[in-house]
């Protein structure tokens, strides 16, 4: 604790915020005194993050992380050895931190990933230092204890994976099979999720419980849609039809306007962003879904769930296809009919007395 | 394929394959129906009270005298479920914002807790039309691979979407990605079974009640 109250967090704050996390995570409230004696005796694990096909957005997440400095805290709490936006040095120098960081951690550090990995041109669309994100990635992962994937990116490809994929994108856990990988994704993660994963591993040793995806339960157990307040609207069949009409300002449901809520596993809705303040939904704009996988290519944001994802291309010509055919057989139909009629003779009286 | 893609198949892809199937097979056989015509009746026209096409189409909604107490199931049943379904397709709100985007309109729909009721009532009158078929040796004599074909490509969508809205068995995004294909399901095989009735049922009895009506029968 006092190296925390140096850089001027109090034991009440710390206290706070360790309790905020483990109730986020929805772990016993007796667990934010374990977090917080853990997280202040534990030695400052080493703590990697490899920049890939990204866009930084994940890190200016991060570091507007707004709760009781939650950042500075962290920061200071774990022993952040290389991480390009963020660290003073560069060059050579930021390389060698790299090297110094693995060797002196090895087995032990922990990696964190934002971006996706090119494998197309033998890894040539992201390179740093010379060496493709690929090499660096395998590198590094070999003395990671756990790897955290930050961001839809790193978790499942992300936009840069988006169709048609130019440079052949992919996730770290399709490259890395054999550590321990929990997935964050989010276009960007949201800060909390962030820290709570990390002081998770800090208190526990391990990563928290995993859903089938890689994502932590605890935050990504539920919908967007089953935890926002505006659900009672869509329940009552009250929907906003234009970001401003009389529903939009009503604050009704934004369904109809292409909200990818019921489909989409996040915590945005629970814990919010900027520190509490709002977040998209209430906002006045529907989520994107930006946390699950493909989220680019599941078709337009503006697009109710149940409308088509993409135009229907071929149903214009299978209706003109459809009325040819339906013709063609009228015509075929009429042709036996009047072949029969030709073909029928009359049955006179004669005939009958044969 | 995970849950995600699969759901974004079955909204692209699958919908744009089965609705393409649906058209084709609906005008291939609305035009092969509807031109093959009949020879002319030169009989003189009978005219008895309540023997015309119009007539028809209606009395044929109604059970015939003794029947509704003879099967009551299957009268009271089919009326639950039908109306129950058109409540379901065209009342939901998600559906509507469907329809609007393939037909260019909308209408006003229902609570989702009401179009939740007539999902349960249609879920119930379907199951309970399915068992009168198993339990009564005629209907079931009678009955080919059609019918209980049929009688699931009907039922699979409207149990896995009212699944999907109560969050029942799998996640909600699978539930409604399998919602989705087994309408595009029942959207590939209407054209090609009994279900085509959708579009036949009014044109044949308004048929069958000119030509009996022609003759001075009311049928």
């Amino acid at each position: 604790m006092a190296g925390l109250a140096q850089h001027g967090v109090s034991r009440r704050s710390f206290l706070k915020f360790c309790t905020t996390l483990a109730s986020a995570m929805a772990l016993p409230p007796a667990a934010g005194l374990a977090m917080a004696e853990a997280m202040a005796a534990a030695r400052r694990p080493s703590v990697i993050w490899l920049p890939f096909q990204e866009c930084t957005g994940c890190t200016e997440s991060i570091t507007r992380s707004h709760s009781p400095t939650i950042e500075s805290l962290i920061f200071n709490v774990i022993s952040l050895d290389y991480q390009e936006t963020l660290m003073a040095a560069a060059g050579h120098q930021a390389e060698e931190a790299l090297h110094q960081a693995i060797k002196d951690n090895f087995g032990k550090y922990l990696l964190i990933v934002d971006g996706s990995v090119p494998l197309g041109m033998d890894g040539a669309y992201s390179t740093i230092g010379g060496k493709s994100n690929l090499e660096t990635l395998k590198e590094v992962a070999k003395g990671a204890a756990a790897i955290v994937a930050m961001g839809s990116c790193a978790a499942f490809g992300g936009i840069p994976k988006a169709n048609p994929n130019p440079t052949g994108a992919v996730s770290v856990s399709d490259i890395i099979k054999d550590k321990p990988i929990v997935n964050i994704p989010g276009c960007p993660p949201i800060p909390v999720v962030m820290t709570g994963v990390l002081a998770h591993y800090l208190t526990f040793g391990s990563l928290p419980e995993l859903d089938k995806l890689g994502r932590p339960k605890a935050f990504y157990g539920e919908t967007i849609h089953d935890r926002c307040y505006r659900r009672a609207f869509y329940d009552q069949g009250k929907f906003a039809k234009t970001f401003d009409d009389e529903g939009a300002r009503n604050g009704w449901c934004l369904f109809e306007l292409g909200c990818k809520g019921p489909v989409t596993y996040n915590a945005c809705a629970t814990t919010k962003w900027n520190g509490g303040t709002s977040w998209p939904v209430e906002s006045g704009h529907g989520c994107l879904g930006c946390s699950e996988p493909d989220f680019w290519d599941a078709g337009s944001f503006y697009k109710a769930l149940s409308m088509p994802a993409n135009p229907l291309k071929t149903v214009a010509g299978a209706a003109v296809a459809g009325a040819a055919i339906g013709v063609a057989v009228s015509f075929v139909n009429r042709a036996k009919k009047s072949a029969a009629k030709a073909a029928h003779e009359t049955t006179t009286l004669p005939d009958l007395e044969k | 394929m995970g849950e995600m893609q699969f759901l974004t198949w079955v909204r692209g892809t699958g919908l744009n394959l089965a609705i393409s199937i649906f058209l084709l097979g609906v005008l291939v056989r609305l035009l092969e129906i509807y031109s093959l015509g009949r020879k002319k009746d030169l009989a003189e026209p009978r005219s008895v009270a309540g023997a015309s096409g119009m007539n028809t189409v209606f009395r044929r909604s109604i059970p015939a005298d003794g029947m509704l107490k003879n099967s009551p199931i299957t009268y009271i049943g089919g009326y639950v479920f039908h109306i129950g379904l058109a409540i379901i397709v065209f009342l939901f709100a998600p559906h509507i914002k469907f329809f609007q985007d393939l037909l260019g309109f909308s209408w006003p729909g229902l609570p989702s807790q009401a179009v939740d009721f007539a999902a349960v009532l249609t879920i119930v009158a379907m199951l309970l039309i399915l068992f009168d078929r198993i339990s009564k040796p005629v209907k079931r004599y009678l009955s080919t691979f059609q019918d209980w074909f049929t009688w699931a490509l009907t039922f699979l969508p409207v149990l896995t979407g009212w699944m999907a809205v109560q969050h029942l068995l799998l996640p909600y995004t699978t539930m409604l990605a399998l919602h989705i294909l087994t309408v595009e399901l029942l959207l590939v095989f209407l054209p090609f079974t009994k279900l085509f009735h959708a579009f036949t049922v009014f044109g044949s009895r308004w048929y069958n009640g000119t030509v009996n009506g022609h003759k001075g029968v009311a049928v």
